[in-house]
């Protein structure tokens, strides 16, 4: 069975974790091969969300989600800038019936790796 | 040099900073991929400016001259930055800005404002954010400017720009003018963030009348230079609709304040240079695809704009037009817009059945404007009872001091 395990947390907390620890424990998980993908997120105020409706595409600052909609999957993709991105989105069927939050990761095992050569 | 010179100098460079600095801020975001960063180099290169033009005279091409220097500045701060801060990749920015070759003439330039314009409006930015940094970035306005047009503190405005600059640059939103397949969206959101600063600068409904005024004048600046880089029929639209509103300004308001309906407006007072240049525009845009919104009510606009009288109005074209804008964008307030023209042209009686149909769909029960016009038709009809409970209703619903003094007085002419 493969398992995705969402990570939430309140962003003003975000200061109490260090980095330092994440990136340790994902190096630790990663080489025990139980983890296939990770990464870190932007904050809430980088998301982006696309919806379809009637083939048109509207799209909304913020992470818009409606109450009624659960999580349903992800694609983590690779695009040359936001309206790349965006444009990708909107052929993500989903998008059709729910709405697809786009948000850019954060380059948390490049930041650490740049910490440590400084010091 | 003598005090004269120096002063004469500060005057050309006063008026190249008017004319150019905004270009030159556009191009210099392209070439180093950062609002602040491209926000200091534009002051350090003015700088410079002021202080070697006064030996050397005022370079032939100043703004490639500003360009080059607003460069050469951003990397020198990026190499400064690098000694003290590794973390920060400062170094690998300044050999990339260095590398990219610039060509800070002609066509290219044109772009950058263009692209500028269509970064700030990105739709993935809030809408408050949107306008806030057209106004800040594209028009060069001043955080209080802006806060003071938009009645809040210079704070929250600045809170406002921070985080949308934060967001361009965390989320990757793009510096380029949208792809072809892009672009009707995408100019839909430029459109939209003009004719929001536009209405604010319009609707007096608070705050001083002079930098309301400057609103307006700022978007009509913006729907220029848009119209100019991008000749699409709903950028010429959308100007023509507001130069055709803006030449109202003078007889829309009494000399004490008051509210001047359109058929009681002195239509000599109506400005005929900006007439003749909003209908010059409607005539270029309309034939060129099936129009859209902002060109359907520019045409209305312009229909008004040529009529000597509201009783001389060509009120079967105006009916038309707005059967024409219903089919583009199927909005209640333009179907009750619609009613009241039906009204001018086949009497108060169809209109107000019209009205009646809005308001039972429970559409507009809400809209103070509903109310004004059912109250005016009824007015016609002399069922005085009727009148006098819409303008109330009309009343409860209208916070505009101007408004309110207009309602009051219909009532009160009611009750004689």
């Amino acid at each position: 069975m493969k398992y995705l395990c969402l990570v939430y947390l309140d962003e003003k907390r975000l200061d109490e974790l260090p980095d330092e620890d994440c990136v340790a424990y994902d190096t630790e998980i990663r080489a025990s091969g139980y983890c296939l993908a990770s990464e870190a997120l932007q904050s809430v105020q980088t998301a982006t969300t696309v919806r379809v409706r009637d083939g048109r595409l509207s799209v909304t600052d913020g992470p818009f989600a409606e109450t009624k909609e659960q999580l349903a999957g992800f694609y983590m993709i690779e695009a040359r800038d936001l309206n790349e991105a965006i444009q990708i989105a909107t052929k993500i069927p989903p998008a059709r019936v729910g709405s697809v939050e786009v948000r850019p990761i954060r380059p948390i095992r490049e930041t650490v790796a740049a910490r440590l050569q400084q010091n | 040099m003598s005090v004269d010179a120096s002063r004469n100098m500060r005057e050309i460079l006063d008026g190249i900073y008017r004319s150019e600095s905004r270009r030159v801020f556009a191009t210099l975001i392209r070439l180093l991929g950062d609002f602040d960063l491209a926000e200091e180099a534009l002051h350090d290169a003015f700088s410079a400016a002021l202080q070697q033009w006064p030996r050397s005279g005022v370079p032939e091409n100043p703004r490639a001259w500003l360009v080059s220097a607003g460069r050469y500045k951003a990397i020198d701060a990026l190499r400064r930055r690098a000694r003290f801060d590794a973390l920060e990749d400062y170094d690998e920015r300044a050999e990339n800005i260095a590398d990219e070759s610039i060509a800070p003439d002609g066509d290219e330039i044109e772009d950058d404002r263009l692209r500028l314009v269509f970064t700030c409006c990105h739709p993935a930015l809030s809408a408050d954010a949107r306008l806030a940094l057209t106004l800040r970035e594209v028009c060069g306005l001043t955080t209080e400017d802006i806060a003071h047009a938009f009645l809040t503190g210079a704070p929250a405005i600045a809170q406002r720009i921070v985080r949308a600059k934060a967001k361009i640059r965390d989320a990757g939103i793009p510096y380029r003018v949208p792809a072809p397949e892009e672009l009707h969206e995408r100019l839909d959101s430029v459109l939209r963030v003009i004719y929001l600063v536009f209405n604010e600068g319009y609707s007096a409904s608070s705050g001083t009348t002079l930098t309301r005024h400057d609103l307006s004048g700022e978007a009509i600046r913006l729907a220029r230079l848009l119209v100019e880089l991008l000749p699409e029929p709903e950028a010429m639209g959308l100007l023509a609709l507001m130069l055709l509103h803006e030449s109202r300004r003078a007889a829309r308001t009494s000399p004490s304040g008051d509210l001047v309906l359109l058929d009681e407006q002195d239509r000599r007072s109506w400005n005929s240079e900006q007439i003749a240049e909003g209908i010059a525009l409607v005539e270029r845009a309309l034939p060129l695809r099936r129009p859209g919104t902002y060109c359907l009510q520019a045409a209305i606009a312009a229909v008004h704009a040529e009529a000597p009288s509201g009783a001389a109005t060509d009120w079967v074209e105006i009916v038309g037009l707005y059967d024409l804008l219903a089919q583009v964008e199927n909005s209640p307030v333009i179907e009750l817009n619609r009613a009241v023209a039906v009204a001018m042209r086949d009497g108060p009686l169809a209109g107000l059945a019209l009205v009646d149909a809005i308001i039972a769909r429970g559409d507009l029960s809400e809209y103070r404007l509903t109310h004004a016009a059912r109250a005016d038709l009824c007015r016609r009809l002399n069922k005085n009872a009727e009148a006098r409970a819409s303008y109330e209703r009309a009343l409860e619903l209208t916070r505009q001091a101007p408004e309110r003094r207009f309602l009051e007085r219909r009532l009160a002419e009611l009750k004689k």
